[in-house]
């Protein structure tokens, strides 16, 4: 897999466990709600992106945030999840939504 | 909840999926087609983000928001966003609408129209 | 809504809302109806059957296949389909793995290759229900998953675009490229469908 040029070097690699941030700004947010707090796995990194935050506030969203696919287990993410227990969802991450 | 914004409904209760679909109208595809156009994917100069519209599609009031059809979400936040944006005020929208809709859109109007005014 | 054929309705709001903004913006230059013309022509131009190309020829050329795993937008293009600004990803369904794609945030969809995308996968029902209970919403599409497979939900929430590589359905070898085409549908596509080879023998299409 090719990474596209960064802006900023990217924090994480594949396979890195990584956890959502738990917040609830305000703005235009591509984290959704759902996902926020939880725990996954790196399955991707996806290159570095404008950040779609400022992007809508008519900024540049410069520099580019680094952009993860990462996988949740869906039983870690919904209570009383039916289902296999190896269902998973997929999102895409931004690194600041990542926990330090 | 405030914290949770109405469009971010990932995991909220909700009814059955059902295959509803209509043929898209000549008006929404236009919607579409502006918005295409203004963001620049068409080649054009850049007027907006579509991160723009989403965020004005994102502050409809919910009731409108559910209410409303894809389109018409997009009617109104696209030209919120050029509103935003300085390339229309809401003084030239304001008559704009006025004369389009003096200009009587259908050949049966609901209301006649009293002269001199 | 639509009227009734052969009854006009007055323009409603958004009508309205959709002719004055048109005007204004052609007035001051920033868009002319041509331009309009030509974006909506562009968009008619694109769909599902696109996507459907690109999986029967994975399916019949593996190098074709490792190279749309490897990148959708590529591959796309390598077939002559212009996809600017699409950053697409394939997801492989397998006997042990199936796919489904949504957006919850909004509607994103790989439009510049499959073209506008479903009523349905833009509406509340879909949006909210696929993540969190996604072997019955598929059931409600008619696709009932043993449950033995591996269910991956994609939530399309940043800058990425997914398209389903399905299964090739058995019975079909030997089968030409167009012919396996007519099998994937855009549900497909999406993942709340396979191809299936129809009961009844289709009359080949002009």
């Amino acid at each position: 897999m090719t990474v596209e040029k960064m802006g900023t070097v990217p924090l994480y690699n594949v396979g890195d466990r990584i956890r959502v941030r738990k917040a609830a700004p305000l703005g235009h947010i591509r984290t959704p709600f759902y996902i926020r707090g939880h725990a996954g796995v790196v399955e991707r990194v996806c290159g570095a992106f404008p950040n779609p935050e400022e992007l809508a506030q008519q900024r540049d969203g410069l520099p580019a945030r680094p952009l993860y696919r990462v996988r949740f287990r869906q039983r870690d993410v919904w209570p009383g999840y039916r289902g296999n227990p190896a269902d998973v969802i997929e999102l895409e991450i931004f690194q600041h939504w990542i926990e330090a | 909840m405030i914290e949770r914004s109405h469009h971010d409904m990932g995991g909220m209760p909700a009814g059955r999926a059902r295959r509803t679909g209509h043929a898209y109208d000549d008006w929404e595809l236009r919607v579409d087609a502006m918005m295409m156009l203004l963001v620049g994917v068409m080649g054009g100069e850049k007027r907006m983000t579509v991160d723009e519209l989403r965020k004005n599609i994102e502050s409809l009031p919910p009731a409108d928001y559910d209410r409303m059809g894809y389109y018409e979400r997009w009617v109104i936040s696209l030209t919120q966003t050029m509103i935003q944006r300085g390339v229309i005020t809401t003084d030239e929208l304001a008559r704009k609408l006025e004369q389009v809709q003096k200009r009587g859109l259908s050949p049966f109007s609901r209301r006649k129209r009293k002269t001199g005014r | 809504m639509k009227p009734a054929a052969g009854r006009y309705a007055p323009y409603n709001y958004f009508q309205l809302m959709e002719v004055s903004l048109r005007e204004l913006l052609v007035e001051k230059g920033i868009v002319t109806e041509d331009a309009i013309a030509g974006a909506m022509a562009a968009m008619r131009a694109r769909g599902p059957e696109r996507g459907a190309a690109m999986v029967a020829r994975a399916w019949t050329d593996p190098a074709y296949k490792a190279r749309l795993l490897e990148s959708g937008s590529r591959a796309a293009e390598e077939l002559g389909f212009e996809v600017p600004g699409l950053r697409l990803i394939v997801v492989e369904n397998t006997p042990a793995t199936h796919n489904v794609i949504v957006c919850t945030l909004c509607s994103c969809y790989p439009r510049m290759l499959l073209g506008l995308p479903p009523e349905w996968y833009k509406s509340r029902p879909y949006r909210s229900r696929v993540v969190r209970e996604p072997r019955k919403v598929l059931a409600e599409f008619g696709l009932e998953l043993p449950a033995r497979v591996q269910l991956r939900v994609h939530d399309s929430n940043a800058d990425m675009r997914y398209m389903v590589l399905p299964m090739r359905p058995a019975g079909t070898e030997g089968w030409s490229e167009a012919r396996l085409a007519e099998l994937v549908t855009r549900d497909c596509l999406i993942g709340v469908a396979v191809p299936k080879i129809p009961k009844n023998p289709k009359t080949r299409k002009s």
